[in-house]
């Protein structure tokens, strides 16, 4: 008798000392079933992912494969069992081949020494399944883009038998088109039966893609819908319990003189003349697909990137910032896309963090910190955007991801900066969070700095932006002006160059 | 449940003050091993000893904060107690301005490493290690190869009892100055926040390369002093002095806790950590235990003192 569940989840508990992580969550995936997995940082999905992939032990409940009680405490034992997970970071050793890193746990098959001509055809025949013939197995994974990164990362876990796959987050670096592709293989996985567990913040893909969605909330189980049976606005209110009107607040900022001209500016290869201009309480928009060339502008202007060409007036005044230290210095900060490694000493307190970019504000002469002065004012900041922190003196890391990307922000506000870049803002960020990161920017907005908003999320630039430029291939396809009207269509079509 | 409770206050407490534990419980086997070793006359020789590994180790730890490393410190060590001892006996200068000239070009061989390594973007292990054997092939150069023997009233009135031994007083002095840097000022927070993450900070608008260079140059200076203080003891300028001492000092900051991946030590416990290695030769030369075994225990001793620092940082996470 065939179990009506691949895989079945019940009751699943786990508390890391006082704090109650999962509080009897229940799984239920078909065989041959997109089961997306969604709530906000923090309900528990990632713990869940982990009890399964043996990674964490669970406190109570039980987990069924195919209809088996099953118990596992090592993530081998999870593998063995034909459970693979897929995170962010992908566990590939970038300076091996193609072919050595799918067959990374059994290449010499039992015998001594390893039948590289087998290893390769198999690794061949495995890629041309999922329909990427493309990849050369030798190739070197360190030479190949992310997305085929992640295709290798799949055919590693397809090269032993994989019941259920759990993939978590796949799209966050992904180009548009490759997400088409991600999305056809994970079509095949289902149609060859492989139950695959969908963990993502970008509903689109959620409708797009998956048959049943399970949604969480602070640890807990809030139900199991059937995709065509929902809508977005519904989902939404399921995983946080209120209206998706909310998501983007009003903003009553006032758009005064240019801040900031940028006429003909060239970087590199992925800046090719590029023109704007930014005025003080705007928030401009710049969307375009990934590798369009929109955070290299933005390093070019601020000092991170040289710049080869073209002028930028800030506040009328022509500069030309060779490091960052400059750019601070005159008022111009930049928030970048990837918190963990650029934006935020992780290790390192909220004291700290808040203010690296303005330390000579609380510091004296011969370079001596206030500590009470400062202490006060990083509290002031923080509390200002209503960041949730035990004290100033903890860690970034202990904080979640919303409240961490607010601790990046609060440098920029100490430093008191008059023209900020954020790059992808809310990037890995919970919808909670993500509203009240909108609020961060409207108050600055409304204080009279001027505002350039990267992001790769449709909603966010119509949502939040007076203006949006849409860049492609290093230069501005279009601008698509006044809030209100700026349309998905508009924006997609200049993104990718249809007419 | 109480038990428990005092379980887990007694291993924070322990993984907070681990350094300072593995000190006083050194300390009190060496007392109980040797009734030498809790003498006036033994401590004053561990304090006149170990001042200049004190400097060379405060130097490394600024170093490693940023996640680099200096291999350089013994040779510079020689080098400058080889200039020092040539500026007073040959030239004929007074041993302030001898040790100064000592400490600069300590300093100046500092600054080439930080360079490199800065600006050049070579490795620190790299770097330094091309001006270990720079420095202590000048160091031959300057001496001949022969040791130069220092006039009473010069050099050694740095170690003179007459003057309150002045090497200790200067090396706590500078002890108390480096803590002061590291608590308090911007340059010792921005140090210790380049090693844990050197892009952020360099987005955030501080040059890191400057901080970078700066404390390769620190280094080199802290290690010149020590290797005059050295000549002083021994009343004898030489190009030989000082081998070993980089990996002293480099022993020294990770008995103390810091990481070698940058971002994390402190000053004091690093002192600390000069000190339990101290203690450990000090109690094996009072039983009288020749000299090739002893590296061997030292050895041993080193790893069973980091694994320590290891096994508690790791349970430091469960706590």
């Amino acid at each position: 008798m065939s179990a009506e569940y691949r895989l079945e989840m019940k009751d699943i508990k786990k508390s890391f000392g006082a704090v109650r992580a999962l509080d009897g969550v229940s799984l239920q995936v078909r065989p041959g079933e997109v089961h997306a997995l969604v709530g906000e940082n923090g309900a528990g999905k990632s713990t869940l992912m982990k009890i399964l992939s043996g990674a964490y032990r669970k406190d109570a409940g039980e987990i069924y494969l195919d209809g088996h009680r099953v118990e596992f405490s090592t993530p081998k034992d999870a593998k063995d069992l034909g459970i693979s997970v897929i995170y962010q970071e992908f566990m590939l050793a970038p300076d091996l081949t193609v072919a050595e890193n799918v067959f990374i746990d059994k290449l010499s098959a039992g015998g001594i020494l390893i039948q590289w001509s087998k290893l390769r055809e198999n690794t061949a025949a495995q890629l041309q399944k999922l329909g990427f013939g493309d990849i050369n197995p030798n190739a070197k994974v360190s030479s190949l883009t992310v997305a085929y990164q992640q295709v290798v990362e799949i055919c590693k876990c397809l090269a032993r038998e994989t019941r259920v796959l759990v993939l978590d987050e796949p799209t966050a670096v992904l180009t548009f088109a490759e997400i088409k592709k991600l999305f056809d293989v994970i079509r095949k996985l289902k149609s060859d039966g492989v139950s695959v567990i969908y963990i993502s913040h970008r509903l689109e893909e959620i409708f797009e893609l998956s048959d049943r969605i399970t949604v969480l909330k602070d640890g807990g189980y809030v139900d199991t819908v059937l995709t065509s049976e929902t809508d977005k606005a519904k989902l939404v209110t399921m995983m946080v319990g209120r209206d998706m009107k909310q998501m983007f607040p009003e903003r009553r900022a006032k758009i005064g003189e240019a801040v900031l001209e940028v006429d003909g500016l060239t970087s590199g290869s992925m800046v090719r003349g590029v023109s704007f201009k930014l005025h003080a309480g705007e928030v401009l928009g710049f969307y375009g697909l990934v590798g369009a060339g929109r955070t290299e502008t933005m390093s070019a202007i601020f000092g991170s990137a040289a710049k080869d060409g073209g002028s930028v007036k800030f506040f009328g005044r022509e500069i030309n910032f060779k490091h960052p230290a400059e750019a601070v210095s005159s008022g111009l900060g930049m928030l970048p896309e990837d918190r963990k490694k650029m934006g935020l000493l992780l290790s390192k307190s909220l004291r700290v963090n808040t203010m690296l970019a303005s330390l000579p504000k609380v510091t004296s002469r011969f370079g001596v910190i206030n500590h009470s002065y400062e202490k006060k004012i990083v509290k002031e900041v923080l509390d200002s955007i209503n960041t949730k922190y035990p004290s100033v003196d903890h860690d970034a890391s202990s904080l979640s991801g919303g409240n961490q990307q607010k601790v990046a922000l609060a440098k920029w506000i100490s430093a008191d900066c008059k023209c900020v870049v954020f790059d992808e803002p809310t990037r890995g960020v919970d919808v909670g969070a993500k509203t009240e990161i909108y609020k961060i920017i409207n108050s600055l907005a409304e204080n009279g700095v001027a505002i350039i908003m990267i992001s790769s999320e449709m909603p966010e630039i119509i949502g939040m932006c007076d203006r949006a430029i849409v860049m492609r291939q290093g230069s501005i396809a279009g601008t698509a002006v006044e809030k209100g009207y700026l349309d998905e269509n508009t924006l997609i079509k200049l993104a990718m160059g249809v007419s | 449940m109480e038990q428990r409770e005092f379980v887990t206050k007694a291993k924070k407490i322990f993984v907070e003050y681990n350094t300072y534990i593995i000190f006083v419980l050194l300390f009190i086997i060496c007392s109980v091993l040797s009734d030498q070793f809790f003498t006036e006359m033994n401590i004053r020789n561990i304090l006149l000893q170990r001042a200049a590994p004190v400097c060379a180790a405060i130097g490394m730890l600024f170093v490693i904060l940023t996640g680099g490393i200096d291999l350089s410190v013994g040779s510079v060590m020689a080098f400058a107690a080889s200039l020092s001892a040539i500026c007073v006996t040959s030239h004929g200068w007074h041993f302030i301005p001898a040790l100064a000239a000592g400490v600069v070009s300590g300093a100046v061989f500092g600054t080439l490493t930080g360079v490199l390594v800065a600006y050049a973007n070579m490795q620190g292990f790299v770097a330094s290690l091309a001006v270990m054997t720079i420095a202590r092939g000048a160091a031959f150069m300057i001496t001949n190869g022969t040791p130069i023997k220092l006039a009473r009233g010069t050099l050694n009135i740095l170690v003179d009892r007459a003057y309150f031994f002045p090497i200790v007083i200067i090396s706590v002095i500078l002890i108390i100055i480096f803590i002061l840097i590291q608590n308090y000022t911007s340059y010792g927070r921005l140090v210790i926040a380049i090693g844990s993450n050197s892009m952020a900070v360099e987005l955030a608008g501080i040059r890191v390369k400057r901080y970078v260079l700066s404390v390769y140059m620190l280094s080199g200076a802290l290690s010149a002093l020590g290797g005059v203080f050295i000549a002083a003891r021994a009343s004898t300028g030489s190009a030989t002095i000082g081998s070993g001492q980089e990996l002293e000092a480099i022993a020294a900051c990770v008995i103390g806790g810091a990481s070698l991946a940058g971002g994390r030590g402190i000053v004091f416990r690093t002192v600390i950590g000069v000190m339990v290695l101290a203690l450990i030769g000090n109690i094996m030369n009072l039983m009288a235990i020749p000299s090739y075994p002893q590296d061997v225990i030292k050895g041993i001793i080193i790893i069973l003192a980091v694994l320590m620092q290891l096994f508690t940082g790791k349970s430091e996470k469960n706590v």
